[in-house]
């Protein structure tokens, strides 16, 4: 096969320090791939004439030029530079050294860089929005977040949760009824946040006390959510649109200065409180878990429930509040489904969200910076298909729609490979 | 025992192996019953088994479910308003919103009473067999790849390119009756197989996680038939704009069972062969047994000599190959007259749920798929009769895995004898224990 053993051995004449040395060539053969894939769009299927990329919208007050790329010569230039990186990490690999991640980024950045130049210079429009493209990524990435960060608090202390979608419905759900019937968003919000904490009491009571499969219960929880919600819907929501379906929106807040930054500003600092709220809970969630006893307590309960115990951790009840927060947090994240961005309820909205989410636990290694990454990939590249979409993109969209997803595959399978979660995630503590 | 005579052993045995049984008769008196009648060993065998369980999880999911009919029927609310003035009304209101809907329900599925002789009768059980027939399948799938420890939710994927594949060979070949059949499904059997394999193959080769895999082979696959629909000469109907395929020709669709007046296809008795070959598989083949010691303890299974690896294969295109019987038996049995993105309804989700209910064995998930099938048919039914929307379904189904699968619950709610719980009221289970800690 073409995929070299992973894990070289220390051969035993060498002394026993010796460093251990991963070699894999999976990242090699994902860039070789995605530079043939590359290759193949852009001699088969060429696009003369220029990209236009605006860097400013229209209300900025610093207003920058807009970038002109010519597509043959951006081709020709990415194409290279894809080549150029491609036989450096396999030198890298050959010389017995790990590829680092700033490689794997700055290819993704050539080629995305590469890819965009080539899909607006042949799209009907030759103009393509940078600010809209990237208040799109965050927008539809704020929910996938949240999920993510529910996910990696729940799978930390050892419960899978699979029921991320099933929390983010509930919270979609309850935000547009509170938030309609009291007249008051944050009320909306903080509602959200109790609808995820009751989806999650059910995972965490059939989980740690009734010893349910819990990837079981996760996927029961969903169905039962969504039919929930959707028979309310029918029933009550419906008919009724004007009293509990139709809730005030959060306002945007701009913030002071950052606002102002070319691309950066609009994007990250003129936002709704659920997007400062995100941000808030990223840092606090990195932070809680890796610097604060909380968090040391949490991923033991996850690592090794008996050596827990055994210091005098209580797990069940560890692992029950935790699971809990997960939820509440997801909760908040499916309050920017109704307060953030539609602004009301639908059947079923959240599409799908929450298991993006879980792919982007697991993408981002139960880390929640990474996760967090992860998410803004998944959204960036829905929104790229939906700008793409807008100014006439020269690919048939469902291939648009289907990069995401291929481009995860490809990463989960090249530059991921095989991860490793909390030990004793999915199963049940039983003290004997 | 060593201070004892030699001679002594045998009766110390003897007196060792009479002590035991003495135990509970002495301690017996303290509850209040004091021999144990045959009847309450009857009772206490039918209270702790499984079969009791299973019956009241089902009751009392119906019991949610006729809650959330009650609550949100419109009569009732009416009824309501005035309630401290005539209770009686809303007590009426609330018999007639949930046995009209349960009644419907009843008729739906199973036996419809306002039909005039038994052939139109029994119509209902048919459809619950149809609606049954790719949840069986599809089951069969998501269970055996559980069995090996892989959790395929990519059942919508498979579903769809399986039915793409079947509809493609069944509408566009012309072939004589019986090839044309088989021939359709085996390459949806095989695209259903190839769609999960690539999963199988990247966790084996990679170890990419089959979730995210799975999860991600849904999305590239419905983006992937969507896009075949609507591009002439792929699967769209040729002279049409919509997204819809030509139907499929007579010589490939499933023959019908009982009759043209019943929608019963052959697809059901593929299901159910379906359903011995997986229990062959699992419980009687080499194969089967590897399968399962894998899912069991994978690192064990290694040491054993067993390639865990080509398992993960070789289950993920087992599973595929009959999440496609599901999506074929949509489309040559169900849905013959041309199809759309929407086909697999579904299913691939519904799977999941049934392969849980039933246990991950074949049998059970034969039995589970049929209940589904009768709360389908059931609820269309009630939809179109009393308004209830067909989501209620859902809930009531989810309820019935939950409260299956936790059996303290079921027991506490009705107040039942744990099992292994004698009349000597044993020690606690260990549920209690943990809580209790």
């Amino acid at each position: 096969m073409t995929i070299a053993p992973q894990h070289q051995a220390v051969s035993p004449q060498e002394p026993a320090l010796a460093k251990t040395v991963v070699v894999s060539w999976k990242a090699p053969i994902a860039f070789a791939v995605v530079t043939v894939l590359a290759a193949l769009l852009f001699l088969l299927a060429p696009h003369d004439g220029e990209a236009t990329f605006r860097v400013s919208a229209a209300g900025d007050a610093l207003q920058l030029p807009e970038i002109v790329l010519n597509a043959t010569v951006t081709a020709w230039v990415c194409l290279a530079l894809l080549t150029a990186l491609t036989v450096v990490s396999a030198l890298m690999v050959r010389a017995r050294r790990a590829v680092p991640i700033w490689l794997i980024v700055v290819f993704a950045v050539v080629f995305v860089l590469g890819f965009l130049t080539w899909a607006v210079a042949g799209a009907s429009t030759n103009v393509m929005p940078l600010a809209g493209l990237l208040a799109g990524a965050l927008s539809l990435s704020v929910p996938l977040i949240f999920g993510s960060l529910s996910g990696v608090i729940s799978e930390r202390v050892g419960v899978i949760n699979i029921a991320i979608e099933g929390q983010l419905l509930a919270g979609a759900f309850t935000s547009a009824v509170v938030a309609s019937s009291t007249g008051n968003p944050y009320l909306g919000l903080l509602a959200a946040g109790v609808a995820g904490v009751l989806v999650s009491f059910v995972l965490a009571a059939f989980a740690i006390k009734y010893f349910v499969d819990q990837v079981i219960v996760g996927v029961v929880l969903n169905v039962l959510v969504v039919g929930f919600t959707s028979f309310l819907y029918s029933q009550v929501l419906a008919p009724n649109a004007q009293a509990l379906n139709a809730p005030p929106r959060f306002d945007r807040i701009a913030i002071p200065f950052l606002s102002e930054i070319p691309i950066i500003g609009p994007t990250f600092f003129r936002q709704t409180i659920i997007v400062y709220l995100m941000y808030v809970a990223v840092a606090a969630v990195y932070i809680g878990l890796f610097h604060t006893k909380w968090g040391l307590r949490l991923r033991a309960v996850g690592e090794h429930p008996q050596a827990a115990d055994t210091v005098g951790i209580n797990v069940p009840r560890t692992r029950f509040w935790n699971v809990s927060l997960a939820g509440a947090i997801a909760g908040l994240g499916g309050a920017f489904f109704t307060l953030g961005a539609v602004g009301a309820f639908g059947k079923e909205m959240t599409a799908g969200a929450g298991f993006i989410a879980l792919a982007a636990v697991i993408f981002g290694q139960w880390d929640p910076i990474k996760a967090t990454l992860a998410a803004l990939l998944f959204g960036f590249a829905q929104s790229l298909q939906g700008q793409l979409g807008v100014i006439g993109s020269p690919v048939p969209s469902e291939f648009m729609l289907m990069l995401p997803y291929v481009v995860t595959i490809v990463a989960v399978a090249g530059f991921v490979g095989k991860v490793r979660g909390p030990a004793a995630a999915g199963k049940p503590y039983i003290k004997s | 025992m060593t201070t004892q005579s030699p001679n002594d052993p045998d009766v110390a045995v003897e007196t060792g192996s009479q002590v035991p049984p003495a135990e509970p008769v002495t301690r017996q008196p303290e509850p209040d019953v004091e021999p144990e009648s045959r009847w309450h060993r009857a009772f206490r065998e039918i209270a702790t088994g499984n079969a009791i369980i299973s019956v009241l999880a089902v009751l009392l999911a119906l019991l949610v479910g006729a809650i959330m009919i009650a609550f949100t029927d419109e009569r009732v609310q009416e009824a309501s308003v005035y309630f401290f003035a005539r209770p009686g009304d809303t007590f009426i209101a609330i018999w007639e919103s949930v046995s009209g809907a349960y009644s419907a329900f009843f008729q739906g599925s199973i036996y419809n009473f306002r039909r005039p002789d038994f052939a139109t009768g029994i119509r209902p059980l048919t459809e619950t067999l149809t609606f049954a027939t790719p949840l069986i399948a599809a089951g069969l799938g998501v269970a055996l790849a559980f069995r090996v420890g892989m959790f395929n939710i990519g059942g919508r994927g498979q579903m769809l390119m399986a039915s793409a594949a079947a509809g493609w060979v069944a509408f566009s070949f012309d072939l004589p009756w019986g090839v044309h059949m088989l021939v359709a499904l085996l390459a949806g059997l095989l695209a259903g197989a190839l769609w999960a394999g690539i999963a199988g193959l990247l966790k084996a080769r990679t170890g990419a996680h089959e979730v995210i895999v799975t999860i991600m082979l849904n999305y590239v696959a419905l983006y992937l038939v969507t896009w075949m629909l609507r591009t002439p000469g792929l699967l769209q109907a040729p002279g049409s704009n919509n997204p819809k395929t030509p139907p499929m020709k007579d010589t490939a669709i499933f023959p019908e069972l009982l009759g043209p007046q019943y929608n019963l296809h052959f697809g059901f008795i593929l299901a159910i062969a379906a359903v011995v070959l997986v229990w062959w598989i699992l419980d009687r083949s080499a194969l089967g047994f590897q399968f399962r010691a894998v899912g069991e303890n994978p690192n064990a299974a290694r040491v054993a000599g067993i390639n865990v690896k080509s398992m993960y294969v070789y289950a993920m295109l087992i599973s595929g190959a009959l999440i496609g019987l599901a999506g074929v038996s949509q489309v040559l049995g169900t849905v013959t007259t041309g199809f759309s993105s929407g086909i697999d309804a579904g299913i691939g989700f519904d799977a999941i749920t049934v392969a849980l209910l039933g246990r991950s064995t074949p049998w059970g998930v034969l039995a589970a798929g049929i209940l589904f099938g009768a709360f389908k048919a059931g609820g269309f039914a009630m939809q179109a009769a009393e308004g209830v929307p067909i989501d209620i379904v859902l809930v009531v189904q989810s309820l019935i895995v939950l409260f299956i699968a936790a059996p303290p619950l079921v027991r506490a709610i009705f107040r039942l004898p744990a099992p292994g719980s004698g009349p000597r009221r044993a020690a606690p289970t260990t549920t209690k224990e943990v809580t209790a800690k």
